[in-house]
């Protein structure tokens, strides 16, 4: 038989495909709810170079699992080893590259931003066209709690900062799957 | 201990101590038997060597504190060497955890990075099923270690056992062992348009017990293999199929084919960077198969084209078996073998005839083979002799050569050998060592003695830590830094004290009858092999360059 026949696998046709996606990715990852797991996932994230954006964890509806989301970018990171390498991790039990179009993700966040008298109507304004909550006023600072995307909360950043930013607090993103009709 | 006797334990390794009291008062009417090393290292290392000569889990044991952070290192070179290992460390008391108590280390957070995973018991109850579990995990899928950190008070708590009868079911741990068929099916019509192949096989190959099945594959057709370090012996020196070992001090042909193929298959190897050399040029014109269990490496390193996530002992029959339906015609790779018989013939390993009467280390090795017909499982340290004994030995069979491949521990052979003695008794088990690593861990000579495994060291001694001097001359212009071992110890008279046979040689004329009366002696036996001091480990290729760059023995004349 003649090498190259077209039954064959031509070598020159085989390709790597790509590491690198270019975006942002959010994880979505199901660990057993035991003391140390979230050490055993941080400790693999920093031991293997890989940097994290956001972390949150907590409870599901199943106590004995908990769900820890983190972003990371994928124009750094290969994803597709990123995931393979949390697999490994024994308390690892599920891992969710999540779709961003058919994911629904949030933030919160806390803004405690200096308001003297003669901005407070501006800042109090802001808030309510960012469907912020106002829930802490005091005599030089209102605190603010918003909620929504990465982006909503950094576009509000930059619309409080020139007030004065005493402090911000966000607790990195959560996400979950949309519904299928 | 009930746990323990139903995994099948017949042997562990380790040192009682404060909060491993109630484990040890056990070990007295324990079923299996307990090696007392000398140092909790020697333990570990001996576990491992134990597990690569019979392939069951390597079982140590240490105490708290010290005895835990001693284990570390073992446990990181079985981590990077996938070696199936327990080890279970006491703990300071239950309510004294996060104390600083007396002996409290958090052995479970230091050692998080380089075990395969790992418990801590909080409550008696769990310790059977976590034995279980610590077991499975150790043995399945890829090997590797697994620590299990008992508190004190938890060891001596009575419990009810009911042995297991269900199999072990971790919902976060199954690995793939079968391999896509499809994937196989386009490796096997891969390898068959293939005009320049090479099998790049690796020490999964071992720890997968698929020696014979990769005979086989390579016997469908005239494949050419080379192997790593830690892949030694899964296929046989002597074919003629074998181009030797390949990376930073393998041979010429097996690096350059690498360099020069259009197909590797590699088979449980993780492209390493003492095997890739410079990762942007290392293998140009190659299309990768890559079989692993462990779907992690797969395009790690290098990208594979063809990965295959699976069981190398069920793989490889599938990919021979789809092969070989291809009926595919072997006269494609004639001119491929025209130029690989070419370089075997013109680079072959070399090294100049000694000029000042002193023995060449390389035929220290080569007597050896010749002694022990080629047949004593080997264990080495790390350095030029690890390199040496791996270019010279000819290793034909699998689980005859124990070294430190991946985390590179001077130190392991010695333990190693004893573990490796203590699994297959009836095997002469020799270690070369050099007079860096040896010093090591040479308290383990008294296990040698007292608990009568009885080893056979052949140390090379050259009177330097030999590899670190040969990179200072290299490539830091010759200024030895730290690396004179000041002709200390006299090892005749160390090894007469721990109670072994010492024996010296500095004449080539009597090597050979000096290594055979050390294997006939009754007991351990260490030899002091005064050999070439300034001699360096070649072919070389550099840290960072490529492979077609290496650097082969200057005295070879072509």
């Amino acid at each position: 038989m003649e090498a190259g026949t077209p039954d064959l696998v031509k070598l020159e046709d085989l390709r790597v495909p790509g590491q690198l996606s270019g975006r942002k990715h959010v994880l979505s990852i199901q660990v057993e709810n035991k003391p140390g797991v979230l050490a055993r996932v941080a400790g693999l994230f920093s031991r293997r170079g890989f940097n994290i954006d956001t972390l949150a964890v907590g409870p599901t509806d199943d106590p004995s699992i908990s769900r820890i989301t983190l972003t990371l970018d994928g124009a750094v990171h290969p994803i597709d080893q990123v995931t393979k390498q949390l697999h490994k991790l024994v308390n690892v039990l599920k891992i969710r590259d999540m779709e961003p179009e058919e994911t629904v993700a949030r933030e919160m966040a806390l803004f405690k931003v200096s308001a003297a008298v003669e901005n407070r109507a501006e800042i109090i304004q802001f808030a309510e066209i960012f469907r912020a909550k106002i829930v802490d006023v005091a005599r030089r600072t209102i605190t603010i709690e918003i909620t929504g995307s990465a982006d909503k909360i950094e576009a509000f950043e930059r619309m409080v900062r020139p007030h004065g930013l005493v402090e911000m607090v966000r607790t990195g993103e959560i996400a979950i799957a949309r519904g299928h009709e | 201990m009930e746990s323990l006797k139903a995994e099948g334990v017949t042997n562990v390794f380790g040192i009682p101590g404060g909060a491993n009291l109630p484990m040890y008062d056990a070990v007295v009417d324990a079923d299996f038997r307990h090696v007392q090393t000398r140092h909790e290292q020697g333990a570990g290392h001996a576990a491992e060597g134990y597990a690569k000569a019979s392939g069951k889990v390597g079982v140590a044991f240490a105490t708290s504190g010290p005895g835990a952070t001693n284990l570390i290192t073992a446990i990181a070179d079985a981590m990077l060497d996938s070696v199936p290992t327990v080890f279970i460390t006491g703990q300071v008391k239950s309510h004294l955890i996060g104390t600083d108590g007396f002996q409290e280390a958090d052995i479970l957070g230091a050692t998080l990075p380089f075990v395969k995973h790992s418990f801590q018991v909080t409550d008696a109850r769990q310790i059977p099923e976590y034995v279980h579990e610590a077991f499975h995990v150790a043995s399945t899928g890829r090997p590797g270690p697994v620590l299990l950190d008992v508190p004190s008070d938890l060891f001596s708590t009575d419990i009810e056992y009911t042995p297991r009868t269900e199999p072990v079911e971790l919902p976060g741990y199954k690995p793939s062992t079968e391999g896509n068929i499809k994937q196989i099916r386009i490796a096997a019509k891969a390898l068959a348009n293939a005009r320049r192949p090479i099998f790049y096989t690796g020490g999964g190959v071992i720890s997968g017990n698929a020696s014979e099945e990769l005979r086989e594959l390579v016997a469908s057709d005239q494949f050419p293999v080379t192997s790593t370090l830690m892949g030694l012996g899964a296929f046989p020196a002597s074919s003629d199929r074998f181009l030797g070992m390949l990376g930073m001090h393998g041979t010429y042909t097996a690096n350059l084919a690498m360099d020069r193929a259009d197909l590797i298959v590699a088979i449980g190897a993780r492209f390493d960077d003492r095997i890739t050399g410079k990762l942007d040029e290392f293998a140009p014109h190659a299309k990768i198969i890559h079989v692993d269990i462990d779907p992690a490496e797969i395009s790690k390193n290098v990208g594979a084209h063809i990965p295959i996530v699976g069981d190398v002992k069920q793989v490889l029959p599938k990919l021979t078996r789809e092969y070989r339906a291809l009926q595919t015609d072997s006269g494609r790779l004639e001119a491929w073998w025209t130029q690989l018989r070419g370089w075997l013939h013109d680079h072959p390993l070399y090294y100049d005839a000694s000029t000042d009467g002193s023995i060449k280390p390389q035929s220290v090795v080569q007597t050896l083979h010749k002694v022990t017909n080629g047949e004593a499982i080997v264990t080495s340290d790390v350095g030029q002799h690890q390199m040496w004994a791996a270019q010279y030995y000819g290793f034909d069979q699998p689980r005859k050569w124990i070294n430190s491949g991946g985390l590179g521990t001077m130190g392991f052979g010695l333990p190693a050998a004893i573990g490796a003695k203590v699994a297959c008794p009836d095997q002469l088990v020799t270690c070369i060592s050099g007079d860096g690593s040896l010093i090591m861990n040479i308290q383990e000579l008294a296990t040698s003695v007292t608990e009568n495994v009885p080893v056979k060291i052949f140390l090379m001694n050259n009177g330097y830590m030999g590899m670190v001097r040969q990179w200072q001359q290299l490539f830091w212009d010759r200024r030895y830094s730290a690396v004179e071992m000041g002709g200390s110890p006299d090892w005749v008279k160390l090894a007469e004290g721990f109670g072994a046979t010492g024996l010296r040689v500095d004449d080539p004329a009597d090597l050979e009858s000096t290594m055979r009366a050390a294997i006939e002696a009754d007991g351990p036996a260490l030899v002091d092999v005064r050999v070439t001091q300034e001699e360096n480990v070649y072919p070389m290729i550099a840290p960072g360059t490529a492979a077609r760059e290496m650097t082969e023995a200057p005295g070879l004349v072509r």
